[in-house]
């Protein structure tokens, strides 16, 4: 009997094509996206003369700098020009692209595994830090550079060196109000921005086998912000469950040997870790970010830390300039602090299950503060609108965008005013993050509706659902 | 994004002690759409370098002249966490920086400096907090980064070594292009994929 392994390992080792003379490992690709910032890229692989040599196994999605109004507007000339420089990569290279228009265009990470693109076992990888979504599904999924992505078109394959293991075990029920999107921020906030560094992440316990796959992407989504390139979940019934009939799933009898193949994948008793972490699901509440990274999160019912508590001189630094930038006072309670606007979006939480989720909260509220939804796909737009969430949006006075990155990143030019204070359900509360002197505070769908209708970070749980 | 070798360099180093430094500050979204080329140094930590009329900010290091062309950084940890893009690493190679020092690195930042010719150097937080300390003290020091010997010198007995993996100092040397070495394995590729697509879902 061959020795127990992890989900990682089983996954590294099927892709392996060979090992390097320096112990790297050269490694196959099942499947890459692209998206408009892969000029880089492919501008790389038209100098040295290539040609992309799997057009079949990269899918091209337009994200980053789609314009998210109604008409689909380019903010400017500059911006338009990349669209078009992306719709002319593509096509020169033979890659299917998925543009607005089509009801697949989206976010890279909520289109991959809508359309069945992304399977447990994979092998993939995109010009996108947030690429571990994937690994929602038991695949071994990370981000890449332009470099990489270059590489990745000539070749189909990628050098890697391999990583230490680390498993995050989060065991017990979430209490009523607290989301995939709290665990994963109070996983960052107990253990660090950096605790994933060097290695790939395993989530597993109770708590994350019992969470849905729109959940378990949540949480794989903001690896990265953990450190990792990388997170992983066993996949499972619920796995199945939900790629079963999508578009690029396989079918028939593929499908039932594809089941049998992924119900091995999962790590096997006794395997080895480097590293063993784990977080009790049940002492969770809401969380929401103070500062101006990911780490600097805290439970909505706690208060604004002061700096003078501080556990080193390098954290104390760090959170007062975090404070001065965010205009946020020592002691301040975070329940009650007024935003000025409130963005629900992004590869972390735009899927159906999140626009569920803040409707609950919405229905029958009006938002006091100025407020958007951009779903995660358009696939998740039109089936909103078939459950008529959107008319709850509007109805409570919120915008209704079309599809994209959006608020997140701001790349398509979707930004807040300096100065201006948001809720909004993305992954990253980065210095300018959201526009130069903007102000990210990073919250689950339902704690950002409720912001959206109180004009204030507010505990979901108090407000009964209408 | 031509590979240049990095073999030894001796040059100013700037401290930046603040923890986390992400690729979003290092180079903001709204430059990622712009061409490589000259100029591009502009867009290198613009929104710290810069007040929102374009004038340069005293109190940002590398505007502090002792510092103004740095070809070495110090920084604490979590260096370059964040985004995938590697403009970043284009953005500090214009900037005239060609290796950065800290306890740790973003991942991905990492590895996309390593495909430039930028030298990722970790140490251990008490070297780096010794490091930072001295820049502050005097600035204008200079350190010497040998990647052969894996050492990083500075004034007086100023001496550490730091650990790289084998492929990743082989590539940095000798500025080796990923895709050309790949194109050697061709015939390990396709056998790979012909096996592989033989027994799809692994039966």
């Amino acid at each position: 009997m061959s020795a127990p392994r992890t989900l990682f390992e089983k996954v590294w080792a099927r892709h392996e094509i060979l090992k390097g003379p320096d112990g790297d490992s050269l490694l196959f690709v099942d499947r890459h996206y692209a998206h408009e910032g892969s000029f880089h890229a492919f501008n790389a692989l038209r100098k040295a003369g290539l040609k992309v040599r799997r057009p079949d196994l990269t899918t091209g999605i337009y994200d980053h700098y789609v314009p998210t109004d109604a008409a689909r507007t380019p903010a400017s000339a500059e911006i338009g020009d990349m669209i078009t420089l992306f719709g002319r990569n593509v096509a020169e290279q033979g890659i299917r692209a998925y543009a607005p228009g089509d009801p697949h265009q989206g976010i890279v990470h909520v289109v991959g595994p809508e359309l069945g693109e992304t399977l447990p076992g994979f092998l993939i990888v995109c010009g996108d830090s947030h690429t571990a979504t994937h690994g929602a599904f038991g695949a071994l999924a990370f981000g890449i550079g332009a470099s990489e992505v270059a590489h990745v078109l000539a070749t189909q394959t990628i050098w890697q060196v391999r990583p230490r293991l680390l498993r995050i075990s989060v065991e017990g029920r979430l209490g009523a109000g607290v989301t995939a999107k709290d665990v994963i921020l109070a996983v960052i906030a107990r253990f660090g921005a950096n605790v994933g560094l060097g290695h790939a992440i395993e989530f597993a316990g109770s708590a994350i086998r019992g969470l849905t796959m729109e959940g378990r992407m949540t949480v794989c989504n903001m690896a990265i912000e953990a450190g990792s390139r990388t997170g992983q979940i066993a996949p499972d019934d619920t796995t199945f469950a939900w790629l079963a009939g999508r578009e690029k799933a396989p079918k028939g009898a593929l499908w039932d040997k594809a089941v049998a193949h992924w119900r091995s994948l999962p790590t096997d008793e006794g395997a080895r870790f480097d590293r063993d972490l784990s977080l009790d699901a049940s002492a969770l509440a809401p969380m929401v970010t103070w500062g101006t990274s990911p780490e600097e999160a805290l439970p909505i019912t706690d208060r604004v830390p002061d700096p003078a508590a501080a556990p080193d001189a390098a954290r104390k630094a760090a959170w007062a300039k975090s404070l001065d930038y965010m205009g946020l006072k020592p002691g301040m309670a975070l329940d009650g602090i007024a935003v000025d606007r409130v963005f629900i979006g992004s590869c972390t939480n735009a899927r159906i299950e999140d626009l569920r989720a803040a409707a609950a909260v919405v229905k029958g509220r009006k938002a006091v503060v100025p407020a958007w939804v951009s779903s995660g796909s358009t696939a998740v737009k039109l089936q909103a609108e078939a459950e008529g969430l959107d008319r709850i949006f509007t109805a409570a006075g919120f915008e209704w965008r079309e599809s994209g990155c959006s608020m997140c990143v701001g790349i398509n030019g979707d930004l807040l005013k300096p100065g201006e204070r948001s809720a909004s359900t993305t992954n990253r509360n980065f210095v300018g993050r959201q526009g130069p002197g903007a102000r990210t505070h990073l919250v689950s769908p339902a704690m950002a509706a409720a912001a959206a209708v109180t004009g204030r970070l507010t505990d979901v749980r108090k407000l009964a659902a209408n | 994004m031509a590979m240049q070798p990095f073999t030894a360099l001796d040059a100013v180093a700037a401290p930046m002690p603040t923890p986390n430094i992400d690729t979003d500050q290092i180079l903001p979204a709204r430059f990622l759409k712009k061409p490589l080329g000259p100029g591009y140094d502009k867009y290198g930590f613009a929104d710290l370098r810069f007040d929102a009329a374009g004038n340069e900010k005293p109190d940002f290091v590398l505007n502090n002249p002792p510092y103004r062309g740095a070809g070495i950084i110090v920084a604490a940890r979590n260096f370059a966490t964040g985004s995938s893009r590697e403009a970043a690493v284009y953005a500090l190679l214009a900037l005239g920086v060609r290796c950065v020092i800290a306890p740790s690195f973003g991942d991905i930042f990492y590895s996309n400096s390593t495909k430039n010719g930028l030298l990722p150097v970790i140490l251990p937080e008490e070297a780096v907090n010794r490091l930072l300390a001295l820049l502050a003290g005097k600035p204008g020091t200079k350190l010497a980064v040998d990647l052969a010997a894996q050492t990083v010198t500075g004034p007086g007995d100023l001496a550490f070594r730091f650990e790289i993996d084998a492929s990743r100092k082989m590539r940095l040397l000798e500025g080796l292009d990923d895709i050309q070495l790949t194109l050697k394995y061709r015939p390990e590729i396709e056998a790979f994929e012909r096996a592989y697509a033989a027994a799809p879902f692994g039966a």
